[in-house]
């Protein structure tokens, strides 16, 4: 059986249009993968370079905004001789339904890679409603 | 051949996005070169290394192999994505998995046995000592 190998995706830079950064330099939109099961939906954002400290989880309405910031990797003395990739921050948003219980969310950075956990709003408790005569 | 509609302020907007393209390449550097072959590679030196970095989030150390022959580079490996239970559904899928491999023809003469790798959040660093002959050396001129 032939090994699968992996083909290179070339890295999606933000356009930046409105609302600029303030740091210069490309900002890059993280590969993502989104999942769910019954509890919760998992968010797994690649942006290598950046540790837990450098990463922003932003929740805003029902607006959650990731941004990770990446330091400089090559020394300064350092002198390029051939790139294929260019290093930047990295900047994603998602609109997050109703189901999700906003104050449970929690977040782990780990080899490059984050993962959101985002656990849904617990079901509600059946009540009995009293019924009055009227 | 169809008439169509002139309307000068596309051909104004046209303009404008290709004079931003040009001008936005300008001050992330220069474009840097596509290869195709996963993972992207950049290449820099300084008097006594040089040094190769890539892009690897996810990927554990235990699954990189890295050697030097004859003035090459090979870095092997594989990056596993975590299977989740039976019961999850994928919304988006974007991240990949698989096994990569890719050779990088070095342009100066390393010395093999001095050759270190690093794995930090997801960035793999590989710097490589140059063989003393390959170091820049200063050449006075002698005034005659």
């Amino acid at each position: 059986m032939k090994e699968k190998e992996m083909e290179l995706k070339e890295k999606k830079e933000v356009k930046k249009e409105a609302g600029e950064g303030t740091r210069s330099g490309p900002v890059f939109i993280p590969a993502v993968d989104i999942l769910e099961n019954k509890q919760e939906l998992i968010v797994l954002a690649d942006m290598p370079g950046v540790d837990n400290k450098d990463v922003d989880i932003d929740l805003r309405d029902n607006q959650l905004v990731i941004t990770g910031k990446v330091n400089a990797i090559e020394d300064e003395k350092e002198a390029s001789i051939y790139r294929e990739f260019n290093w930047g921050d990295y900047f994603r948003q998602f609109t997050l339904s109703e189901i999700i219980d906003q104050s449970r969310i929690s977040a782990k950075m780990e080899n490059g890679v984050l993962r959101v956990i985002l656990p849904k709003v617990e079901k509600m408790k059946p009540q009995k409603i009293k019924v009055t005569a009227g | 051949m169809a008439i169509v509609r002139w309307q000068p302020a596309e051909e104004i907007d046209r303009l404008r996005q290709e004079v931003d393209r040009i001008f936005s390449s300008f001050s992330s550097g220069p474009e840097p070169f596509f290869s195709r072959v996963y993972p992207a590679l950049n290449l820099s030196e300084d008097p006594d290394h040089l040094y190769v970095r890539a892009e690897l989030p996810g990927v554990s150390p235990e699954s990189l192999e890295i050697s030097v022959v004859e003035g090459r580079l090979l870095i092997r490996g594989e990056r596993k994505i975590q299977m989740e239970d039976a019961d999850t559904n994928y919304h988006r899928r974007e991240r990949e998995s698989g096994f990569f491999r890719r050779t990088l023809a070095l342009p100066t003469r390393v010395d093999p046995n001095r050759v270190s790798a690093g794995l930090k959040d997801g960035v793999l660093t590989i710097t490589l000592a140059k063989v003393e002959e390959a170091k820049p050396k200063k050449i006075t001129v002698k005034s005659a």
